[in-house]
């Protein structure tokens, strides 16, 4: 395959300016090496999945690009500029949101405070400024507006109570507050792994949604269906390195797991 | 059980929203599901029928003076409720309430009486030790990790003997004590039915935590913390800042409960303060607040601090021996949180 291969055929690749790059990573726990010089690069407007065994380095590599860790070497652009994140909130500031696999949500409280917890909307005026009261209507109106926008319409109701809701139901409250403020990119950990079939596709079609709108997405998954679902690219994670970026047409699943357990080699990295 | 008593359904602003989310439910389910949904419900039941089963048991709960005493044997407890509420919504406990509202008390009334401190900065000290002391437990559950109960019971330890060894396990009487400090046992009239300071104080205090809980983004945090501590972390709420400041508050709540327990008692003494951790916990709990966090309404404490004023006195009036007083308040914990256990099998 060829370089042209592995990027999408609409757009040149000299013309894209990646959105989310990183050069050669490395991270070492100890005496073991958690990333071993990995670069990667989000371009706007796809998905990225990221594939690899247990130990292949994927969770460090996420971890790396959402401030979670920060590497030993290497470097992160965010729009072509070098960025380092210290700490989560540093990643979620510079428009990074993550959605765990443990979702992160408070079940207690209903999906409008969820969407908008760590980050409420105060009244405008002195009830705001000085009595710092919160615009719960506008917060509530606001969440419905963004849940419709993204095509979620198993929630109709944002004053349920998270715990309430379904597995899917919550993934997609979790997912709608990625989404909801302006991100630059959204990463996806294990997104389907706990839902049923109905649920998955929910999500699979809300993947696709925010690459329509424009946020690129950073997918992980064990999932190799679901990964070539939706993935525009496929990023394979092997023994701390980049095994190599493949697309769903250049390769076909079977070959994605035999790069993926070293059965067999990419010629080209795709980088 | 008849749940829809009107008087008790709070806000019934959103038209049951939640019934139309699980249609397949027995009326058992839909009470269940209400009383999830509204932690203040079950108190506010179990009150309106005490009251009338006491009023009926002895007509004479029914009058004025009556009335006033139950109003101010809850001033005190409902106060440091407030407080305790704070710290389980949190899903913490704070077993020293007792001792620093004991401890703020001496400093309140010695300041004034043997030092000759001006009423109004005695007054200010003692809060001042209140925050400080509210603030080491914060310090020592947010930077040593320490689970709050241990904190709290070491600290409950700390601040009796500080108090002892401040005030030489001596009372303060209350001549001895300006007239402002002591001025919270004061009382007005209304319909005939006297009422202290110290109980408007409290209502007051209600009032804003209810306020502060319900409508600002600091009062959602204390319930985001509470209910998943790293889910509140990831969402960017600073967990910490958090916790550190509902111990601060609590502290600064109590101070004020210091001031209402002088008024009350007309002196202050450093013995005060034994029942009422638990009775601040028993009214937390009764109220509804869940002692895993997250979930429970200010208003349920005043609830839960009354029924447990209307209980003894109620219990009292109809001629029982004390001893059955506390015997009912230790079957009404256990029925609270065994309801509390129940609705909360909502959550799958």
């Amino acid at each position: 395959m060829t370089a042209a291969n592995t990027l999408s055929p609409k757009i040149p690749a000299e013309t894209r300016q990646p959105v989310l790059q990183a050069k050669n990573l490395v991270k070492t726990y100890g005496r073991v090496v958690g990333l071993d010089g990995v670069s990667l690069e989000l371009y706007p407007g796809e998905v990225l999945a990221i594939i690899g065994d247990n130990g292949a380095g994927k969770s460090t590599l996420v971890k790396c690009l959402t401030g979670a860790e920060v590497p030993d070497e290497g470097e992160i652009l965010l729009d072509g500029q070098p960025i380092r994140f210290k700490r989560p909130q540093d990643a979620h500031e510079a428009g990074i949101e993550t959605v765990y696999q443990s979702l992160a949500v408070a079940p207690a409280l209903d999906v409008a405070s969820n969407l908008y917890l760590g980050r409420e909307k105060r009244k405008s005026g002195i009830l705001g400024s000085v009595f710092r009261m919160m615009d719960k209507k506008g917060m509530r109106n606001e969440a419905e507006t963004g849940l419709r926008n993204l095509g979620i319409s198993t929630l109709q109701d944002v004053t349920v109570p998270v715990e309430n809701l379904s597995g899917g139901q919550r993934q997609a409250v979790a997912v709608a507050r990625a989404a909801a403020f302006g991100s630059k990119v959204v990463v996806l950990d294990e997104p389907t792994a706990a839902l049923g079939v109905r649920e998955s596709n929910q999500v699979l079609e809300l993947v696709r949604t925010l690459r329509d709108r424009g946020i690129p997405v950073i997918l992980i998954s064990h999932n190799m269906p679901h990964v070539f679902e939706v993935a525009d690219r496929i990023h394979i994670q092997r023994l701390g390195k980049r095994a190599g970026t493949i697309t769903p047409q250049s390769h076909t699943m079977t070959e994605a797991v035999a790069i993926m357990t070293g059965a067999r080699r990419v010629d080209d990295d795709g980088a | 059980m008849s749940h829809p008593i009107a008087e008790a359904s709070p806000p019934a602003a959103q038209p049951d929203l939640a019934v139309e989310f699980l249609d397949r439910r027995t009326p058992l389910d839909r009470a269940r599901q209400a009383l999830h949904r509204y932690p203040a419900l079950s108190p506010g039941i179990v009150i309106i029928l005490a009251v009338i089963v006491f009023g009926l048991l002895n007509p004479r709960f029914f009058y004025a003076n009556n009335l006033s005493l139950v109003s101010q044997q809850v001033a005190v407890v409902g106060t440091l409720a407030i407080a305790q509420t704070l710290v389980i919504l949190t899903a913490g406990i704070d077993l020293s309430v007792g001792a620093i509202m004991v401890l703020a008390s001496m400093v309140m009334a010695q300041l004034a009486s043997q030092n000759g401190i001006p009423a109004p900065l005695s007054l200010l000290l003692g809060l001042v030790v209140g925050l400080a002391a509210g603030a080491l437990n914060g310090i020592l559950v947010t930077r040593l990790k320490l689970p709050p109960f241990i904190v709290t019971l070491g600290t409950l330890s700390i601040f009796t003997a500080l108090t002892l060894l401040y005030s030489n396990s001596a009372s303060v009487t209350g001549q001895d004590i300006p007239a402002l400090i002591t001025g919270t046992g004061n009382t007005f009239k209304i319909g005939g039915v006297n009422f202290t300071y110290g109980v408007v104080m409290m209502l007051a205090l209600y009032v804003l935590m209810a306020f502060i809980l319900n409508s600002t983004a600091w009062g959602r945090h204390v319930y985001a913390v509470g209910d998943d501590k790293e889910a509140a972390r990831l969402s960017g709420i600073r967990v910490n800042r958090v916790l550190m400041s509902v111990y601060v508050a609590a502290g600064a709540i109590i101070a004020i409960g210091s001031w209402i327990q002088i008024g009350r008692a007309d002196a202050a003494s450093p013995n005060a303060g034994t029942d009422i951790n638990l009775d601040t916990i028993t009214a937390v709990v009764i109220g509804g607040t869940s002692l895993f966090g997250g979930r429970g309404n200010i208003w349920g404490s005043l609830l839960g601090a009354l029924i447990v004023g209307v209980f003894r006195n109620g219990l009292a009036l109809a001629g029982l021996d004390v001893l059955y007083q506390t015997l009912a308040v230790g079957v009404l914990i256990i029925v609270a949180v065994s309801v509390d256990q129940w609705i909360r099998k909502v959550r799958k």
